[in-house]
């Protein structure tokens, strides 16, 4: 399998703070990837190193086998939609197509003015006076007629109302699915990326937390709910992610690839969002620690 | 990349363009006539020998728009640098709109080399269109102009010939610069200013007098050289002083202007007053025999008795010569800029 996106013990540093750190991701080739994790975890940071909008000032990141934003062949295969989808604001929309005409070598014209055209964007319009949703759109028009080979976007839909969120991810899906490209894009709500994305990479303070395809996480994480004496018989040879209790009741999160058979122990399937809260959650590292005093 | 930047850049382009054309019509419209009547006053005032009064009225008469057109041309600089350059980078990065443009298979470096190539060109086919009409409109007046407001004069040089290319092409990249290092608009707009403004200051103050040895010589104290004579009203000795102008060198700078007694010894320096032996009660410098010349005969009692004026300047005749170096100085600043700029915006601006 080939990969966009390498990084290797990737950091970030801005002043004293580290935005990213020791980031170390592979990011296969073929799918929609989404990059899931809360605020400051450095997702933005990691996708504007992709972009080589940034340079790294630790470690290594290829994307498509290339320094990002070294080149304009390699600028050319990677589409960026930078969070909040900047638009020139005293630009038409047609100037704005012009602009990526102007600006990329294997910029597809039939494509933008048919995309254009299906979402109604009047090229007369100023940017400056569409909508969130209308930008947005634009924005993406403008990352797709570029025909990159990896399209990646930040927060993409994070500005706008739920009617134009499902629109804009709908038309994302249509676009990937009909070009074949790879696609990378950040948010911090699981509920926009469950739509779109085949593939999840959740980020908790830089570091990936897990990563790999949609279908096979779900089968492999299990909720397990009994009660607290049942805890002390927890089975243990399980990858325990996260740890909660109540009064009456424990409920673990654990991946494992067997199924479970311990009578104690209620399974259920998990949602995507419960998974990536599950880990999320920053207090399991004490929790698993804990655990394994206990032991 | 060409077309992007000129779609962003038209309109402050087209505004340069309407002012210039105002100015340059207004110039070329006035210019010929103000030359003519320099020519017929000239003619009328050789033979009586009164060319001095001649050229004090006829700039006086000018006055105002001869300061009004030399302000055009020191302020244009610094607008472009206010105004087109420290705007450059701020507006795309407070918009956001360099994740847009830096995206599209161009890199950084080159984007920024056709907004520098292009815009620094305008402006400084700009300020040398304004100056060099200038120059030319002006060029009667600056043949009679009062020795403070002379063609070498610190205001006056950087509003003529060459030199405003120069600093159009130093303040538009030094406003770019600034934009980058600060990356909010007004904030950068007011350190261009503030910085352009101290460099212009400075340039006269420190620079240019030694761009080339001035020029140290004696001469005689006349009309031209002498500030005053003074006496104060309770008596005491009578005190003269020099002014910053010698005699026969219309259009220099002067930089220094000293009083020599008889032996050659300085007994005053620039703007001071020193006592000398004349009477203003009876002889040449008595009110009595001031004449149709003035003090004419006063002064040349002053010279009989050995005192003179010495003076440092920097004559007429190197007014090119010190707008190419000046103008070459500007341009290297601009060219270390520019590395700067570049080197920024690929190591360090995201």
């Amino acid at each position: 399998m080939t990969s966009v996106l390498q990084a290797q013990a990737l950091g970030k540093r801005y002043g004293k703070r580290w935005a990213l750190r020791e980031c170390t991701v592979d990011i296969p080739a073929g799918h929609v990837v989404g990059l899931v994790g809360p605020n400051g975890a450095g997702k933005t940071t990691l996708l504007k190193l992709a972009g080589g909008q940034l340079e790294p000032t630790t470690g290594d990141i290829t994307v498509l086998g290339g320094r990002p934003g070294s080149t304009p062949a390699q600028l050319a295969r990677v589409g960026f939609v930078a969070q909040d989808t900047p638009l020139y604001a005293a630009l038409t929309v047609a100037e704005h197509l012009r602009l990526g005409a102007r600006l990329n070598p294997r910029w597809d014209a039939a494509l933008a003015r048919e995309r254009s055209g299906q979402l109604g964007l009047d090229p007369s319009h100023r940017a400056g006076k569409l909508s969130g949703g209308e930008r947005a759109q634009l924005a993406l028009t403008l990352g797709l007629a570029k025909r990159p080979e990896l399209l990646i976007m930040d927060e993409p839909v994070a500005s706008l109302d739920p009617l134009a969120r499902r629109e804009f991810l709908h038309r994302l899906t249509e676009a990937t699915a009909e070009h074949k490209l790879s696609v990378v894009l950040s948010s911090h709500l699981v509920s926009d990326l469950e739509k779109v994305c085949d593939y999840l990479i959740v980020l908790v303070d830089s570091r990936v937390r897990v990563a790999g395809e949609v279908d096979r996480l779900l089968a492999t994480h299990h909720r397990l709910t009994g009660s607290l004496h049942a805890f002390d018989r927890f089975p243990f040879d399980q990858r325990v992610i996260s740890v909660s209790h109540t009064d009456q009741q424990s409920t673990v999160v654990v991946r494992t690839g067997s199924p479970i058979h311990d009578p104690a122990w209620t399974v259920s399937r998990l949602s995507l969002e419960d998974l990536v809260l599950a880990y999320m959650d920053k207090s399991t590292e004490n929790r698993r620690a804990h655990l394994e005093v206990q032991r | 990349m060409t077309w992007l930047t000129w779609r962003q850049f038209r309109g402050s382009a087209t505004m340069m363009a309407a002012v210039l054309v105002i100015l340059t019509v207004v110039l070329a419209l006035t210019g010929p006539d103000l030359a003519s009547r320099y020519a017929a006053g000239l003619v009328g005032c050789t033979p009586d020998d009164t060319c001095d009064r001649f050229f004090d009225r006829f700039f006086d008469e000018h006055q105002l728009p001869f300061v009004a057109v030399s302000f055009v041309v020191l302020a244009l600089p610094a607008l472009v640098g206010l105004f087109w350059g420290a705007p450059l980078i701020t507006r795309e990065l407070e918009a956001g709109t360099h994740l847009l443009v830096w995206n599209q298979s161009i890199t950084r470096g080159r984007w920024l080399a056709v907004k520098l190539g292009l815009i620094g060109l305008a402006a400084m086919a700009a300020s040398c269109v304004c100056g060099l009409t200038v120059t030319w409109w002006s060029d009667p007046l600056d043949k009679s102009a009062v020795p403070d407001l002379a063609l070498m004069a610190p205001l006056v040089f950087g509003a003529r010939g060459i030199a405003p290319m120069g600093y159009a092409a130093f303040a538009f990249v030094l406003g770019v610069a600034v934009g980058m290092l600060v990356r909010r608009t007004l904030p950068a707009m007011a350190l261009t200013l503030a910085v352009f403004v101290a460099i212009q200051f400075a340039m006269p103050q420190l620079v240019r007098p030694h761009l080339m040895p001035p020029v140290t010589a004696t001469f005689e104290l006349s009309q031209v050289n002498m500030g005053g004579i003074h006496v104060a009203e309770q008596g005491g000795p009578v005190q003269i002083s020099t002014k910053l102008a010698v005699p026969g060198h219309a259009g220099s700078w002067v930089l220094s202007s000293d009083l020599l007694d008889s032996s050659g010894r300085t007994i005053a320096g620039s703007g001071e007053e020193a006592p000398v032996p004349v009477s203003v009660t009876s002889g040449p410098c008595s009110p009595q025999e001031a004449g149709p010349h003035g003090l004419d005969a006063c002064w040349l009692e002053i010279n009989r008795l050995g005192y003179r004026q010495q003076a440092t300047y920097q004559p007429l005749e190197r007014f090119w010569p010190f707008q190419w170096i000046e103008t070459g100085i500007y341009a290297l600043l601009t060219l270390g800029l520019t590395w700067f700029s570049f080197w920024w915006i690929r190591r360090r601006l995201s």
